[in-house]
């Protein structure tokens, strides 16, 4: 071979899908920001044990509602200052930020899994079975989204694990109506045909051939959908139904800080700022993902 | 168009019964002994018991109990509240003028200035304003509202003093509500002060609640005005050499206004979602504060006649809106 031919022949190589899909992904320059916060804010999560100043539920009690540094009676042992039982803030910050992480992936996890099961199903089997669940998460939208978590909650009784299981009902319905209509248009082109005269089963059909072209949409809501987990778990925890004190959730926190609401501007605002950043940084890389994934729903 | 309304109100009733199915389900899913729920009293007597239960209709058949249910609700008997006693509908429609006095100014707020932000962002669209205001709408979609409540009451009744912290009026103010709704009952009363003190009451939850539906019609607005601007006949207006503010206001908005007007129906969960959170954190005496009260009560009745109401009112809306959205596009009216 000669090397002008090599020459011709490399560009032809293909990038590999990872590689294509980090360069669309990073022609957006807020969407790398928002994964590089994302990314910190797993490592905090991560490394809490270690990093963090304090104990996030070791009360200093010569400290009750200490300012942050930089206010006048404020010091550097508790940077963020401490809330009215003189628990270091932004160490609770640090702790909290492996149970909103945990929250977000949890309830992804959940609610992307049966969705995907009941999309696929009603996809392949149509009929009375698609009218059914289509019908049910019909019935599960009409409900405020808030508003059935409270209602969820009010029935299995309040705590984390029940908020978590309450939000992913939330959410199937969006993910339920995203992969039955891909999985529809699937299943109509020419390689399920081929698919099946190869002696596919519906196994196999609906989950190696079908359910990876699916994927783009379903990985867009799910990113959406971990940012909405987190916000949605904060705003239970806010009303009581969610995580319960003293644990060191954010929206658990800000309950906690309500009543110093006029008192004590630190121990309200610190938790609130961790939830935003976290939301923003993953809506941010949403918009981006979406971009990257799925040149149909581009933005304008 | 006839057809279209009666399909459309067709798609509605499954859900609507599905919904009465689920309030139906709820009290019986909660663990625990159903009469004791719904009496609201511990350790009954096996006599009485027993009496509460044939009373309750709890010793019947499923279907029969489902049938009964059904039958109140459509006479507007949705039993009463543990706590007070008082029939829930009355409980409900008491407090409901206040959620939709908050609301209606949350969503009025949330157009006024999310329109024409969405217009000016899509026209102009890259320039530093177009940046801004989509980043600050980003950040709104993203924020939680009860921290953001909080906030504001640090700042604006905190430190500036400006506004009050919670409920609807002034103590110093009494009269008797003839429309339930604070603004209109305070001019009524013409009681000098009254109605400033009311507005004064309402600003801070109205931009609290109005926040999430603000971000996402300013970016509908102008993601729906960046399609419009594309298309052929508004570069033919261009071509006949109408002024830019013509071809903008005439010729495009009214064709991006119709997925926007989808989307601000669309707020109406997003409203009940966040008056849940707003009313809590200004003690709001609406529909929201009074489900959590129930629900920490463990009022179950009242619970179950609220979320029925509730959801029944989230579905006539979205009904209206499929309804207006229809009458003003005819491409959706003419699909079958």
């Amino acid at each position: 071979m000669t090397a002008s031919a090599e020459a011709v022949k490399a560009p032809v190589a293909r990038p590999s899908p990872l590689a294509d899909f980090w360069h669309s992904f990073s022609e957006n320059r807020g969407a790398v920001v928002g994964l590089f916060i994302f990314l910190l804010v797993c490592i905090v999560a991560l490394t809490a044990n270690w990093i963090a100043p304090h104990l996030p539920d070791e009360q200093y009690r010569d400290h009750l509602l200490a300012p942050p540094f930089w206010q006048a009676g404020g010091s550097l042992a508790f940077p963020l200052g401490t809330d009215a039982v003189g628990r270091d803030i932004l160490a609770r910050i640090m702790f909290g930020a492996r149970y909103s992480l945990a929250i977000g992936l949890i309830v992804v996890t959940l609610s992307l899994t049966v969705g995907i099961a009941l999309g696929l199903i009603a996809a392949y089997f149509r009929g009375a079975t698609e009218i059914a669940i289509m019908r049910l998460m019909d019935i599960l939208l009409a409900l405020p989204s808030l508003l059935l978590a409270v209602v969820i909650v009010a029935i299995l009784g309040p705590g984390l694990f029940n908020a978590m299981l309450a939000i992913s009902v939330v959410y199937l319905p969006h993910l339920v109506r995203l992969a039955r209509a891909s999985a529809i248009i699937e299943l109509s082109k020419d390689y399920v045909t081929a698919s099946r005269v190869c002696g596919a089963g519906a196994l196999r059909l609906m989950v190696i051939a079908v359910l990876p072209n699916c994927m783009a949409p379903l990985i867009v809501q799910a990113t959406l959908s971990f940012s909405n987990a987190i916000l949605d778990a904060a705003a239970l925890g806010f009303l009581g139904m969610g995580a319960q004190p003293p644990t060191p959730e954010w929206g658990t926190m800000l309950a906690e800080a309500r009543e110093f609401v006029l008192r004590a501007w630190w121990v309200v605002t610190f938790p609130g700022v961790a939830i935003l950043v976290t939301v923003l940084a993953l809506n941010i890389m949403g918009d981006g993902l979406r971009d990257a994934l799925d040149p149909k729903l581009r933005r304008q | 168009m006839f057809r279209f309304v009666i399909t459309r109100i067709g798609l509605v009733i499954p859900t609507f019964i599905g919904i009465t199915l689920l309030t139906f389900a709820m009290i019986r899913l909660v663990p625990g002994d159903p009469v004791e729920l719904m009496v609201g009293e511990r350790g009954l007597s096996a006599e009485r018991h027993a009496e509460m239960l044939h009373e309750l209709g709890l010793d019947r058949p499923l279907l029969v109990q489902y049938g009964e249910y059904i039958g109140g609700v459509l006479h507007g008997d949705l039993g009463r509240s543990i706590v007070t006693k008082r029939p829930v509908v009355t409980e409900f429609f008491t407090l409901f003028p206040a959620t939709v006095e908050l609301s209606v100014c949350a969503l009025i707020f949330a157009v006024l200035v999310g329109l024409p932000v969405g217009i000016i962002a899509g026209v102009r669209r890259g320039s530093v304003f177009d940046h801004t205001v989509m980043s600050i709408a980003l950040t709104g979609y993203s924020m939680p509202i009860f921290w953001w409540g909080l906030l504001l009451i640090i700042f604006f009744s905190g430190i500036l003093g400006w506004t009050p912290v919670s409920g609807r009026l002034s103590l110093t103010y009494f009269f008797e509500p003839k429309t339930g709704f604070m603004l209109i009952d305070s001019l009524l009363d013409g009681e000098p002060g009254a109605f400033k003190s009311a507005v004064s009451h309402l600003v801070l939850p109205t931009v609290v609640l109005g926040t999430i539906p603000l971000a996402v019609i300013a970016r509908q607005t102008r993601s729906a005005m960046l399609e419009v601007l594309g298309e052929d006949y508004v570069r033919t207006a261009r071509a006949k050499g109408l002024t830019p503010w013509r071809v903008v206001a005439i010729h495009a908005l009214r064709n991006a206004l119709i997925p926007v007007i989808t989307v601000i129906g669309l707020q109406v969960g997003v409203l009940f979602s966040g008056a849940v959170l707003t009313e809590t954190i200004f003690s709001w005496p609406g529909i929201g504060k009074w489900l959590i009260d129930s629900i920490s009560r463990r009022d179950y009745p009242s619970v179950q006649g609220g979320i029925l109401l509730i959801a029944t009112t989230v579905i006539l809306v979205n009904l209206a809106v499929d309804l207006v959205y229809g009458l003003i596009n005819p491409r959706i009216r003419h699909r079958r």
